[in-house]
């Protein structure tokens, strides 16, 4: 008998995964207020210095709704270096990139400039994140892979930006967020998609963002666990407008990642549009198709989180409506509502069915070999 | 089961806790106001290393607009998602029937106590005139 002493536990590790996962939603964040200095303009250092940053929001500083947990992330995800989770390459690697065998990363940087009202400002921001995704982390780490992230309120210089960074293997996505000025399909971000079609990157919609409109569509809610189930019904009126503007018709090479809102909504979000679709396709004569076979034909869902219904059969039909060839397999890490891979799916699954889950769907729609 | 002398009380005041592995076993152990509780830093909803949580107390409700809130420092809440544990049991406050994560009583004895046995103590000096913190595991 030996008994050891620590005076903070290990960082929890996985036991349960053995196979390499793809994980499609990993939060990097800035160890310091000045790490995007060296990739800004001077000019910017001391404008932000000035007049600071403005969002779409009323909230000047800090999130509109409280978060669970310090920066809405793991407690035990603190780097042992200092700065806010996520902020350390290193620590990442030993907490979570390592023990969970993760072989594909994917990087979605938020508190971005996407939504900063100064459109100059925001696109600048947006640039040096994507520096800086280079420099701090996907060329560090083969594993790891950015999203290129845009200035979305402004099309032509979010377009300009995917341009840039179109077939550099270190970007394998562009990311929006959900909550913007205006619904996602209408014409002002018809730039963006028609820069991704071209360059070949899926788009990847993250729950959240900085549109300035409230999380539900009746107004402010009270509470941050209605911030929490706002975000997929925000997601499902954003996909209802890529579909319904016709998006999809317009960009037929468009894929596009539903990124932490959920999944289980996917299912009765087409039945709905159908049926409506049905009776007033006159309104919207330049959709050839069902809004359903839109939906199936562009779109991927990332886990984290999963609907979880008391009966594991529930969830395992709503899985096959969606397609098991369309999920991607994501921790949210190191964010408070992380997935353990080990425990995120029920038993029952059959092995060719984990193993596109869990890493060769997010390999193909990627095209990380 | 045997028990596991864990350290001289005074390098566990209160307000502290320390993790220890015991047999194999991450257990963490609390001195929350001279009382002292062991839980199995794991937590059974995904793992997590439930006792790096805050200790807080307990909001319950008995009806909309009435906020009672009790048990001060003795809701253990997860790193991860936030389930509240009753660091007396172990018990669940979001699903009871369900989870409940391995609690071990934990006591304080007398060096001459500890010096008599039945006691686990490998790695600890133990004298006659200190107290000790002691494990049943
Ligand atoms: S792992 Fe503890 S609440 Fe989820």
């Amino acid at each position: 008998m030996n008994i050891q002493v620590r005076e903070r536990p290990e960082a929890a590790a996985s036991t349960g995964i053995k196979t390499a996962i793809a994980d499609c939603d990993i939060h990097p964040a800035r160890a310091t207020k000045d790490e995007l200095h060296p990739y800004l303009a001077k000019r910017w250092h001391s404008h932000l210095e000035t007049f600071g940053v403005h969002a779409y929001q009323g909230m000047m500083e800090g999130p509109p709704y409280p978060k669970a947990q310090p920066n809405a992330s793991r407690r035990d995800a603190y780097p042992p270096e200092g700065g806010p989770q996520g902020s350390s390459l290193s620590f990442m690697q030993k907490q979570h990139l390592d023990p969970n065998n993760v072989a594909l990363g994917v990087l979605n940087p938020l508190n971005t400039g996407q939504g900063i009202r100064n459109q100059d400002l925001a696109g600048a921001i947006c640039s040096a994140i994507n520096d800086w995704q280079i420099e701090k982390w996907t060329s560090k780490d083969l594993r790891l892979k950015g999203s290129v992230v845009v200035a979305n309120e402004d099309g032509v210089s979010a377009a300009a930006e995917i341009r840039k960074r179109a077939g550099d293997t270190n970007f394998v996505q562009v990311l929006l967020l959900s909550r913007n000025v205006e619904p996602l399909g209408q014409r002002r971000y018809w730039p963006i998609y028609e820069a991704a079609q071209e360059a070949g990157l899926p788009i990847g919609v993250h729950a959240f963002g900085f549109g300035g409109n409230p999380i539900t569509a009746s107004g402010w809610p009270s509470y941050y666990i209605e911030e929490m189930v706002g975000h997929s019904q925000c997601q499902q009126t954003a996909l209802a407008s890529l579909v319904l503007e016709g998006v999809f018709e317009r960009f037929p090479r468009l894929k596009m990642v539903m990124v932490e809102a959920g999944f289980g909504w996917a299912p009765s979000l087409a039945w709905r549009l159908d049926k409506v679709f049905a009776r007033l396709h006159a309104e919207v004569p330049h959709l050839k198709r069902k809004p359903s076979e839109y939906i199936r034909d562009h779109i991927w869902w990332t886990t984290q989180p999963v609907e979880d219904p008391e009966s594991r059969d529930h969830l395992f039909q709503t899985i096959e409506w969606i397609g098991w060839d369309r999920l991607l397999f994501a921790t949210d890490y190191p964010h408070w509502d992380y997935d353990e891979p080990s425990r995120v799916l029920p038993a029952g699954v059959s092995d060719a069915n984990r193993q596109a889950f869990y890493l060769d769907n997010a390999k193909q729609l990627y095209g990380v070999a | 089961m045997a028990r596991h002398v864990i350290a001289p009380v005074d390098e566990l005041p209160p307000g502290s806790r320390k993790f220890f592995e015991i047999d194999g076993r991450p257990i963490a152990v609390f001195n929350v106001k001279g009382e002292f509780f062991g839980l199995l830093n794991r937590c059974p909803h995904q793992g997590a290393a439930l006792c790096e949580g805050p200790l807080i107390g307990l909001a319950s409700s008995s009806d909309p607009g009435e906020i009672e809130y009790t048990k001060l420092g003795e809701i253990l809440r997860c790193p991860w998602h936030g389930w509240e544990f009753d660091i007396r049991t172990g018990q669940s406050y979001c699903d009871p029937r369900r989870f409940r994560v391995r609690a071990y009583p934990v006591s304080v004895e007398p060096g001459t106590n500890v010096v008599k046995g039945p006691y686990v103590a490998e790695t600890i000096k133990v004298a006659v005139e200190s107290d000790y913190v002691v494990v049943d595991l």
